[in-house]
């Protein structure tokens, strides 16, 4: 396949046709994925809402392992797929190695999705994303989940190859920039994690043919999570990635520290795959030696590692704010920032609700005792919620909004739209992980069609208190999806009906970076702001250990 | 800019209030980490890691023969109650869609509560105490459990188990 390049007028950028046309086809995939999740949610949202109560079991136990594996699994891995092939390629103005074997992992992706799904919606695979065994789905369902996993990994290896091709072809000097650094440290999580999925799911294939006798549930679980949870780590470094990169486009941000910022991302690398004890603290096959030294990424190294992110980006932003001059006071150059401008309201809600809920609920429900209090209810979906989907997906979808300019080439068809849709979902997300993450600490299952437990053979009481959470939740849940559909909707209309974005330099607006002049710019700011994150984190830390301390004594 | 490569010497050092928040950020996490293994030695809520390997048969045989013994205080909806003396090996099983038997314990006692399921994977969930471990087939897990407070409990599975998993309640009353 010929090698056909084309300069960005935008960003100077050498953009090769098959990089960037595999960029579009994995965002299409992303979106058309997150458009499946979306209408499952609707359901799913009406039925765990008590006053609504929409679905029968059947429909809604299929529509929820339909919404997990669509949301969790082909929007988000579609979506990093194409941020593989920026952040390498497109970034180092270098070609993608294998063209071919780009589409070819293409095709195999959308190929298991494709019997995933169509497994999902026949009935033949209700058994939610983990499908822990010895729970089983038809055959085709464990063949859609190889065949996808191996499309991703092919995937990663083809960016692999393309930063190895960059530098034998010397189209960049020095060392590479950060976001190609941070989406390099996302791809070898992903091979350690896309290998865990082959050893877990090659077996389960094997055993839904009658090949293999028994799979092991407690190994099973050990394995599965270790592709499970450590794929989230994919998602969390691709998303600090991201933050760095939409802190450049939208104030002209520039890294305070790289030596700092990129041992950071090394520490992702060296502990976060212990993490798959998340999901098996209060489980019987594991010593509490084990629980505890994984649960902590060995003494939580990378919880150190996310703190440091936490700080540096918003520092970044705020130097090159002051750069500017909005020198006055503590948050001048906060309140005088693009808060219009999508990328930039993507970059500050993601950074800050991931931070404040998703990640101070996951370290304290992470922590081996805290877990008998969590583990199971709905505050372990709260706490997802808030990480994958008020992080990832909103940096995601703030990214998005140039992706449309610079590389399908569209104008957005409204920009006023596309900023009000992040902060719509935002917001919306945010109450329904509130009333959701509070639901769950009365209890409230997780995966349950009833918690008014009509038809069960004992009718435990239910706190009114419970109920008023779950109808927040219900409530949030309709704006964020009302944001959502509006995402596709702003999305598709660009791609389809935009305005073709000109050959010429500055009409996709991007920030200028500010002069260098050497001066040193203090970060009180954010020093306040990071202050504020560890207070709330110590506050809610302590009190979990005080609710715990109140339930029966068990050892 | 984040998009740009870097040449020559690009390494500086770290400024002082990013040591700062590094130093703190290290100490935070260290209490972290120390605050799980403080709570083996001083507090009372910790995983178990009392685990025997069994079978779905085996283990249906010792809830059997604890259903048999007693002393059972009577029958509810079916399933006995048993009101098993204070330290002693306490039994209950998990399968579609049934916890069994029914317990009736007495606050401040201490019990061995054995559990294993019969088929798939379950989750023993106390509502609305909010206290929840994992049941798996094939494992015997071993709790050491001491009531702290009168009234009924309720076990909700709240791990998915197909088709019926919001049926499967079972209960625990303590005096
Ligand atoms: C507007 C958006 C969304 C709404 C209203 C929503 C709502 C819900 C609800 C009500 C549940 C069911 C909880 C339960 O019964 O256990 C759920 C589960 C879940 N959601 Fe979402 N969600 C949304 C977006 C997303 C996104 C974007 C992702 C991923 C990127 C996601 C990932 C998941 C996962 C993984 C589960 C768990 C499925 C399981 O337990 O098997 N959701 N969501
Ligand atoms: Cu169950
Ligand atoms: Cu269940």
């Amino acid at each position: 396949m010929e090698a056909v390049y084309r300069t960005c007028a935008q960003t100077g950028l050498k953009v090769h046709n098959h990089a960037e046309r595999l960029i579009r086809a994995n965002a299409v995939a992303g979106v058309v994925s997150i458009l499946f999740g979306g209408i499952a949610a609707v359901l799913v949202l009406l039925t765990r809402w008590p006053a609504v109560h929409l679905l029968d079991p059947a429909s809604f136990y299929r529509a929820l392992t339909f919404h997990g594996i669509n949301m969790l699994i082909f929007w988000i891995i579609f979506f990093e797929i194409a941020v593989l092939y920026f952040a390498g390629p497109i970034v180092l103005g270098s070609r993608l190695a294998w063209p071919r074997i780009g589409w070819v992992s293409f095709v195999l992706m959308v190929a298991g999705t494709l019997l995933i799904n169509i497994a999902i919606l026949q009935g033949k695979a209700d058994v939610m994303f983990t499908s822990y065994a010895p729970m089983q789905a038809a055959s085709y369902f464990y063949l859609g989940w190889i065949l996808f996993a191996v499309g991703a990994l092919v995937a990663v290896c083809n960016f692999f190859a393309s930063l190895v091709v960059a530098k034998a072809e010397r189209t960049y000097t020095g060392s590479i920039p950060l976001v190609t650094f941070g989406a390099a440290t996302a791809g070898i999580i992903a091979v350690v994690t896309l290998a865990h999925g082959a050893i877990i799911y090659i077996p389960t294939w094997l055993w839904s043919l009658g090949i293999i006798e028994k799979i092991d549930p407690g190994i099973y679980r050990l394995i599965w999570w270790g592709l499970g949870h450590s794929s989230q780590q994919i998602n969390v470094t691709a998303m600090v990635s991201i933050w760095y990169l939409l802190a450049t486009l939208t104030v002209g941000a520039t890294p305070i520290n790289e030596k700092v910022c990129r041992s950071a991302f090394l520490l992702y690398i060296l502990f976060i795959n212990l993490a798959s004890a998340h999901h098996l603290l209060v489980d019987p096959q594991l010593s509490p030696a084990w629980k505890i030294w994984n649960t902590s990424y060995g003494m939580y190294l990378a919880v150190l590692a996310s703190m440091i992110h936490g700080m540096t980006v918003p520092a970044s932003v705020e130097v090159a704010q002051r750069k500017k001059g909005l020198t006055k006071g503590l948050f001048e150059w906060l309140a005088k920032a693009p808060w219009g401008n999508p990328g930039f309201a993507a970059l500050a809600l993601s950074l800050s609700l991931f931070g404040f809920i998703g990640g101070i609920t996951g370290v304290t429900f992470g922590a081996e005792q805290i877990n008998i209090i969590s583990h199971n209810t709905l505050r372990i979906t709260g706490h997802f919620h808030a990480t994958v989907v008020a992080g990832t997906t909103i940096a995601f979808m703030g990214l998005t909004y140039y992706v449309v300019p610079l590389i399908f080439r569209r104008h957005l068809i409204s920009t006023k739209l596309a900023t009000a849709q992040i902060y719509l979902f935002g917001i919306g997300m945010t109450i329904f992980i509130g009333g959701m993450t509070t639901a769950g600490s009365y209890a409230i299952p997780r995966r349950h069609w009833d918690v008014q437990f009509a038809t069960s053979l004992f009718q435990p009481p239910v706190e009114a208190a419970a109920f008023a959470f779950l109808g927040i939740m219900g409530v949030g849940g309709l704006f964020a999806l009302a944001g959502g559909a509006l995402y596709v909707l702003i999305t598709v209309g660009s791609v389809l009906f935009g305005r073709r974005v000109p050959d010429t330099p500055g009409a996709v607006p991007l920030a200028a970076m500010p002069q260098d002049k050497g001066q040193h710019v203090p970060i009180k700011g954010t020093t306040v702001l990071v202050l504020v994150f560890l207070a709330s984190f110590i506050i809610y830390y302590f009190l979990n250990w005080k609710w715990l301390a109140a339930i029966w004594i068990v050892k | 800019m984040s998009l740009q490569t870097l040449q020559g010497v690009w390494w500086k050092k770290v400024d002082a209030s990013e040591k700062m928040w590094i130093g703190i950020a290290l100490v935070w996490c260290l209490i972290l980490f120390a605050m799980m293994p403080l709570w083996h030695l001083k507090g009372g809520q910790n995983p178990s890691f009392e685990t025997y390997r069994t079978t779905p048969e085996q283990f249906l045989k010792k809830v059997e023969a604890f259903v048999a013994a007693g002393p059972k205080a009577g029958e509810e909806k079916g399933l006995p109650v048993i009101a098993p003396d204070p330290k002693t090996e306490v039994y209950m099983l998990g399968r579609l869609w049934q916890w069994y038997p029914t317990l009736k314990l007495k606050k401040g006692e201490t019990y061995r509560l054995h559990l294993s399921s019969m088929d798939l994977v379950h989750g023993f969930s106390l509502f609305p105490l909010n206290l929840n471990f994992m049941v798996l087939p094939g494992y015997e897990y071993v709790l050491t459990i001491t009531p702290t407070t009168t009234g009924e409990v309720f076990v909700v599975c709240n791990e998915f188990c197909g088709i019926g998993h919001h049926q499967m309640v079972g209960k625990i009353t303590v005096e």
